[in-house]
């Protein structure tokens, strides 16, 4: 009997759409890797090696070898000098071929910057170290006012273009959905070279204390709400671009598989509902979607993808802006 | 034949030698031994293997006893066993080696020799440690050169192999150890060839094993023992041709020949000199110099001193010798002479043929004193004399007992083709490791022999480097500092200001400097005493903004790459193309993988320093123009600095050269007979050493005192006056109303000792008040020094002279009012934010003036004893903390001496008391039996009666004749001080209470007499460098623990509360200072042991040092450190003696170990290991709170 969840990603022969997005705490320790293909894992993007914070864990290592060294005679150094075979990228091109000695499913590496760089040493070192994929995340605060969105986006895709053009592998593009024409960004993207773009990045968000006056760092994990977004633009982007594309934030049941499927997501990326309920969560997904397509006679998930996208969905115009304004003066709760 | 070379230390070359020809490693740190142990950890945990091929066991025990016990063992055991030591280290092994040489085990321990500790202690080198060993049995086999103890590490193993006789090879500590030199190195190879396979396979089996038993160590009576040490004889006699056989077969081997007599000089020699070390080294230069002046002389280098072969070392020297002198790097008090001069008396007159030479014994280099071929000289002079001045000095001036002999310090032997450079460095800023590298570059690049050695500090912030590099076509053996450099580089302006750096600078020499003004200023701002230095000596400058291109350059303060460019440009010692090409090529290969920007930084330093570099000539910009200098016109003396201009005596005649770093001159008289000095010296220094101090806001401050009390080097004050004191207050010192009603009224201040003060900005970390317009102004503010250095001077000076608060009026549980008192404990040369000293700071506070301190070597010893300044002072009064180091290992029983000493002197005094009550007035007798002294009123009580008994005893000593009342009166005087309290405090780090002094922490414990223990925990033996201790907690890189700590940090505080009698508490002042507060007062007002373990953050730890203080609360919220108070007394009021004051754990422990590198490290190195060693370490964490929770009472029952 043959799969029923059973579908491609970026080429990839994947068991089903649930894939384990990228996050250090799921994915840093090899042991977890192995669990997580035990619950149901399809394939798993590795967390992402931040190729900017590469230089500054290498000048930290710096720092601190040469902090107080060879001034006071009987502590010429104050930590032993051992070699840092795992510091930066080469213990990212360690744990991606750990990954790869484990696991059955596809291993998706992930590099993150915000500047041209070390992009195509990177990905080439990345897929010589066995990696079946490249996810490219490019979102970065653009912080600088002297510099347009054009400029930026040049950038970037500049970067699409030089991986794509460097390595064997396929390539996703994992975005922000902070662009002026997103939709155009998303066909550059294909233009350049990518294979799927993942939608949407999500970042870590400061917060002020108003009492100590100091900024501070939460961690907050993605719900339900946050599927609205990638849900829009994966519905307006399905069957227009010659992309696979990942559902990612918010993603925690069969329920949200299927809605993201329906607009058109290849496949869906799950974090926080892992991080919330512990690997166990995936079977639990899985064994809802088995049960709704059952339940629905879906014999496979080719039947219901893209069948919500805007070009399929019975009313379009739901998925445009207009509608925001119409959801408003629908709004029938209480106003204060 | 081995070629490969390399550019090592010594105690490289030893590690790199010994590692391959052990299987087991039991080691200790101690200072300058300590590399050859990190190195053997750091292979091991690499997996690098022996010579056969496993990977050799190293382990860390508690001390070198305990190492030297499990060397033993291992060798018991039938393994090639070693260890590495020096000093205090060494002596700590002796009873064992008296074991390994009476059993014939073959194994070789390698020394890097060290003075012992007398009436002070010494990190640095000669040979008292090891001729305090020379009685146990073991073969001493001496190297003098870096080459020599890579090669003599080999060499004695091969010996003790084929004799059995254990060796000790020595050589000399940071002389040898520590300089750098080409080195051919031993392939495995040569030393297969070098060790028999059979004499390995002899040495295992004669290991214990069950399955051929036998007995050893036994107890033997009279009737036996004596002949069973004879039986001995003929491994002893057979060893020195053993050693000349290993000799000869590793000559054979390499091309490098040795003998266990080297001779070198006239073959017709009048006058020899014998002696040992890196000595021999000046020696040689200058037998080769005076030889070329025509005179028959020579030196005799031993390098087998035990078993001394007497008769082959008369026959090594000339029969021509008329006259010896002997030299030895030790002092042995009372003797009729130094060993190696009695051991060569008594060769002589068993081995000469004929009428014997005279000989003669000296001393010279002891602690590294200089030892040069000028003072070889002037040994050979005195063997010309018609009675040569006997058990002489060389190398000092002795104007007490005359024993030393006249130098001629012109004496000069220094190869001309050499090229000689001294650089002048301050802390860490690249200057040393830059030099390495260039000797490196140089000797790969020219052929060239090379040498370097580096002078270091004994401060631990703002220290001063001096790197003495050579450089030439013949082999260098100049083993002393260079006295005339071709090239001068100062590398911090400041220095032309505090001593001499042109002493060392040649006639015509160039002088580098980095200089913050532009170049047409430079000249103009270099002292008026420099200039015509300079123009005296006829030196060239060149000048370069090192600080600035490194900033722009993006390297921050590390001006290495920039001075090292501008040294390659300057010195000429090889093309600057090849130079350039080779310092590029040398960021690649440093920084390649880093990132780009790091090396494109570099690349940047290097062409912006080339165009930087600027010759600096003489301007009519000069302040003070004046006709040149001349050539023949002599150095200015130093200035005495203005501040100084009032200090005591002391001070000005002995820190004060000390500081200009010209104490070698003083004389004997200059210095206390026994190590006795004043304390308080660390007022006097002014080391202007931080770029930005604090600033304080009086408009924000909420004078919640606590910038005050983490300040670890006490220059942030705080005090309240009267407003009318403020009257005459230099312009711009700032007050505020006090806010405190206890002060109403008043004015309050704080104030920062600007030249003390080292920049670590833990104040402003700590500071909790802000300005709510503008956030980022705090209540206290870096700025930068130089501006304000003029105005704080005065500050300072008129805040001194405000009076300090009375301190019976202090409430001391409230911060904002015990960091009134005045601290005892001040400007340290402890690191820039240093962790430990807000304890000892606080201590000094709480209880200074009534405190003992006996201090365990290590960092506390260091900051707090090391000359040329201390830190403990004293008040108005005069009072202040009495402090002493014994030993790293003995502290606890050193204390506790104190104690017993104090409480007798006590019982003494009252029992002199109660003698003379019929003399006294009733209250007063009563009051001084029954005082309460458990508060400051209590206190400052007892010593008003203490007064008011020494005016009533006054009169009574006047009468004639001497009664017994009158002589009890005079006793009772000389102790009446002793009526008032004495707090003894034992203060050590978690070396010592952890390992080393554990056996005598628990035995003082168990005796439970009134002390104090202050454990300054860092979790590692910070002040050699960072080794593990058994406190360092699982999961961190160490040295020593190179893949990790796999064990939990061991509860001392558990084991302290098991005995049930003992107060303890575990603080953390960056996590909860209140509570630091409290344990401090509850524990000395305990009426028994107390133990504060306190956690420190420490440079250790690879954290930012500014935020030290958030690390502690990392540590606490994390529950990886607990705050909690265990005190006996509440089981009085039935209550559990535990209390937990750390709210449960808040902070994933996973999240507070990424934030230090030591943790980091491991997931770098060994991410498996990382990972498990966490996971068990929070398992262990949860399992030792619910624990605590349950001794607390407040936990689940079990």
């Amino acid at each position: 009997m043959s799969n029923p969840l059973a579908t491609t990603y970026l080429g990839l022969e994947l068991s089903s759409p649930l894939v384990v997005g990228a996050a250090a705490p799921l994915s840093s320790d090899p042991a977890r890797l192995e669990q997580l293909e035990r619950e149901g894992a399809a394939a798993i993007v590795l967390h992402s090696l931040f190729l900017e914070q590469i230089e500054r864990d290498w000048q930290e290592w710096e720092h601190h070898q040469r902090h107080g060294a060879e001034s006071y005679g009987e502590a010429l150094s104050y930590l032993p000098a051992t070699e840092p075979l795992h510091l930066g990228l080469d213990g990212y091109l360690a744990e991606i071929r750990e990954a790869r000695r484990r696991l059955s499913i596809p291993v998706i590496a992930s590099l993150n910057g915000s500047h041209p760089g070390h992009w195509r040493d990177a990905a080439a070192a990345v897929a010589a170290a066995g990696a079946d994929a490249i996810e490219l995340n490019l979102y970065a605060v653009p912080s600088d006012g002297r510099r347009s969105g054009a400029e930026i986006e040049a950038e970037q895709l500049a970067v699409v273009r030089e991986v794509c053009a460097a390595v064997p592998l396929p390539v996703a593009v994992k975005l922000s959905p902070w662009y002026t024409s997103f939709g155009h960004m998303a066909r550059q993207c294909a233009e350049a070279g990518a294979a799927g773009l993942v939608l949407f990045n999500r970042f870590y968000q400061p917060d002020v204390d108003i009492e100590t006056l100091d900024t501070v760092a939460h961690l907050e994990l993605s719900s339900a709400i946050d599927q609205r977004l990638p849900l829009r633009w994966i519905g307006l982007l399905h069957g227009r671009l010659p992309l696979d594309l990942a559902a990612s934030g918010g993603i925690g049941s069969g329920a949200d598989v299927v809605r993201m499927l329906m607009v058109g997501a290849q496949i869906t990326q799950v974090v926080a509902a892992l991080l919330r309920h512990g690997p166990g969560q995936l079977r639990q997904i899985q064994a809802e979607l088995i049960g709704w397509l059952e339940q629905h006679d879906h014999a496979g998930l080719d039947e219901l993808r893209g069948c919500l996208s805007q070009a399929r969905c019975p009313d379009p115009e739901v998925f445009e802006r207009a509608q925001y304004l119409r959801a408003l003066s629908s709004y029938g709760g209480p106003l204060w | 034949m081995s070629t490969r070379q390399a550019w090592i230390d010594g105690n490289e070359a030893v590690a790199r030698v010994a590692y391959r020809l052990n299987e087991v490693m039991a080691i200790y740190p101690i200072t300058p031994a300590s590399p050859m142990g990190e190195w053997a950890d750091a292979w091991a945990s690499e997996g690098r293997p022996n010579l056969w091929g496993s990977v050799p066991a190293v382990v860390e025990m508690q001390s070198e006893a305990g190492a030297a016990g499990v060397v033993h063992g291992a060798l018991q055991a039938g393994a090639l066993t070693t260890t590495f030591t020096a000093s205090q280290g060494l002596l700590l092994m002796i009873p064992n080696l008296y074991k390994i040489a009476g059993e014939l085990t073959a194994a070789v321990i390698h020394v890097a020799s060290r003075a012992l500790a007398t009436s002070a202690l010494s990190i640095f080198g000669d040979h008292s440690d090891v001729m305090a060993a020379r009685g146990t049995g073991c073969a001493l086999l001496f190297a003098s050169s870096v080459q020599e103890a890579g090669d003599f590490a080999a060499i004695a193993t091969a010996a003790t192999l084929a004799s059995r006789v254990p060796f000790l090879h020595v050589f000399d500590g940071f002389r040898t150890s520590h300089e750098i030199q080409r080195v051919e190195l031993l392939d495995d190879a040569t030393l297969r060839q070098l060790i028999p396979a059979d004499l390995v396979a002899a040495h295992r089996a004669r290991g214990l094993s069950p399955d051929h038993p036998v007995i050893r160590g036994t107890s033997q009576n009279p009737d036996l023992c004596f002949q069973a040490r004879e039986a001995a004889n003929r491994f002893h006699d057979a060893t020195p041709q053993l050693v000349q056989q290993a000799m000869d077969r590793f000559g054979a081997l390499t091309g490098r020949h040795y003998q266990l007599f080297n001779y070198q000089g006239h073959p017709e020699a009048e006058r020899v000199l014998v002696l040992m070390g890196s000595g021999c080294g000046a020696a040689a230069e200058a037998v080769e110099a005076l030889m070329a002046r025509g005179e028959r002389v020579g030196v005799l280098k031993v390098h087998l001193y035990r078993p001394l072969a007497g008769e082959q070392l008369v026959a090594a020297l000339p029969a021509s010798t008329r006259a010896i002198a002997v030299l030895d790097r030790c002092k042995e008090p009372g003797s009729g002479g130094e060993p190696l001069y009695l051991d060569l008396v008594a060769a002589i007159a068993e081995h000469w043929p004929g009428a014997p030479p005279r000989v003669i014994g000296g001393r010279y280099g002891l602690a590294s004193k200089e030892f040069t071929p000028a003072m070889v000289k002037a040994v050979f002079d005195n063997l010309t004399a018609s009675q040569p001045r006997n058990h002489f000095s060389v190398g000092i001036h002795d104007d007490v007992t005359h024993r030393s002999l006249e130098v001629d310090p012109s004496f000069n032997t220094e190869a001309p083709e050499t090229f000689r450079a001294v650089f002048y460095g301050l802390g860490s800023d690249g200057t040393v490791g830059a030099n390495k590298n260039a000797i490196k570059i140089i000797g790969e690049g020219t052929g060239l022999h090379t040498q370097g050695y580096f002078v270091y500090d004994s401060k631990k912030s703002g220290s001063v480097t001096v790197s003495h590099l050579r450089f030439g076509p013949r082999p260098i053996r100049s083993t002393y500092l260079i006295r005339q450099a071709q090239l001068v580089a100062c590398h911090h302006w400041d220095f032309l200001e505090q001593f001499d750096l042109l002493e060392l600078a040649a006639p015509g020499a160039t002088l580098l400097l980095n200089s913050p003004w532009p170049p047409e200023q430079c000249w103009a701002q270099i002292p008026e005493r420099v200039r015509r230095q300079i123009q005296a000596k006829g030196l060239r400058v060149f000048a370069v903004n090192a600080s600035a291109i490194a900033r722009a350059s993006g390297l921050g303060r590390t001006i290495n790459t920039v001075m090292q460019v501008c040294f390659f440009a300057l010195a000429g010692v090889m093309p600057m193309p090849e130079a350039l090409a080779a310092i590029r090529a040398a960021i690649h290969h440093s920084y390649g993988k880093k990132g780009e920007r790091i090396v494109a930084s570099n690349l940047a330093a290097v062409d912006a320093a080339l165009e930087g570099l600027q010759e600096i000539t003489p301007t009519s910009a000069s302040s003070a123009p004046r006709a040149a200098a001349t050539a023949d016109e002599p150095a200015q003396p130093l200035a005495t600095p203005a501040h100084l201009e009032a200090a005591p005596a002391f001070v000005r005649g002995l820190v004060l050269p000390q500081l200009q770093r010209r104490a070698d001159a003083l004389p004997v008289s200059a210095l206390p007979c026994d190590g006795t000095f004043p304390t308080g010296t660390a007022r006097w220094e002014k080391r202007n050493i931080a770029e930005a101090i604090p600033v304080w806001e009086p408009d924000l401050c909420v004078q919640c005192g606590k910038c005050v009390m983490v300040c670890p080097h006490a220059v942030i004050r705080a005090k309240v006056a009267e407003p009318v004191a403020l009257v005459d207050a230099p312009e711009g010192f700032r007050s505020t109303a006090a806010r405190d009603p206890h002060w109403q009224g008043q004015s309050f201040t704080i104030q920062v000792a600007g030249a003390d003060c080292t920049g670590c900005s833990l104040c402003v970390e700590v500071c909790p008040a802000r300005d709510r317009r503008e956030p980022r102004r705090k209540a206290i503010n870096m700025a930068p020094q130089r501006p304000l250095r003029e105005q704080n001077r005065s500050h300072w000076d008129f805040f001194l002279s405000l009076p300090n608060p009375e301190r019976r009026g202090l409430n001391l549980h409230h911060i904002n009012q015990q960091q009134l008192q005045q601290p005892l404990f001040e400007f340290s040369g402890a690191c820039a934010g240093c962790g430990e000293t807000p304890y000892l700071k606080l201590a000094s506070q709480l209880f200074g003036d009534r405190m003992v301190v006996a201090n365990a070597t290590g960092c506390s010893s260091i900051y707090g004893g090391n000359l040329p300044t201390t830190p403990w002072s004293t008040n108005a009064e005069g009072r202040g903390p009495a402090w002493s180091n014994s030993l790293f290992e003995d502290n606890a029983e050193f204390g506790l001496g104190f104690r017993v000493a104090f409480d007798q002197r006590q019982a003494r005094a009252r029992q002199l008391l109660r003698q003379l009550a019929s003399t006294l007035p009733q209250s007063l007798v009563d009051g001084l039996l029954e005082a309460d002294q458990s508060d400051e009123a209590g206190i400052h009580e007892q010593r008003q009666r203490v007064a008011a008994l020494r005016q009533q005893l006054q009169p009574q000593l006047a009468s004639e004749p001497a009664t017994a009342s009158t002589t009890t009166a005079s006793e009772l005087l000389e102790l009446a001080d002793d009526l008032v309290k004495r707090s003894v405090w034992i203060v050590g780090g978690d070396g010592w209470a952890y390992d080393i002094g554990f056996g005598g922490i628990d035995h003082l414990f168990a005796t439970g007499h009134d002390v104090n223990l202050l454990v300054l925990d860092t979790e590692v033996y910070s002040n050699t460098g960072g080794q593990m201790s058994k406190a360092t907690p699982k999961g961190a890189v160490a040295k020593f623990a190179s893949a990790g700590k796999s064990t939990a940090k061991k509860d001392l505080g558990l084991m302290a509360m098991t005995y049930g009698h003992v107060y303890v508490a575990s603080v953390a002042m960056g996590a909860r200072d209140e509570h630091t507060l409290r344990a401090f007062l509850e524990a000395e007002s305990f009426p028994g042991p107390s133990l504060i373990l306190a956690y420190s953050h420490c440079i250790a730890h690879g954290i930012d040092m500014a935020k030290g203080m958030a690390h502690q609360k990392q540590a606490v919220d994390s529950g990886r450190w607990l705050l909690y108070r265990h005190d006996p007394r509440r089981k009085h009021q039935g209550l559990a003696p535990l209390v937990v004051d750390s709210r449960a754990p808040s902070l994933p422990l996973t999240e507070a170990m990424a934030s230090e590198n030591r943790f980091r490290m491991l997931r770098y190195s060994h991410p498996e290991q990382a990972r498990a060693l966490t996971r068990e370490a929070q398992q262990e964490l949860d399992h030792r709170w619910d624990l605590y929770q349950r001794l607390a009472g407040e936990g689940p029952t079990p």
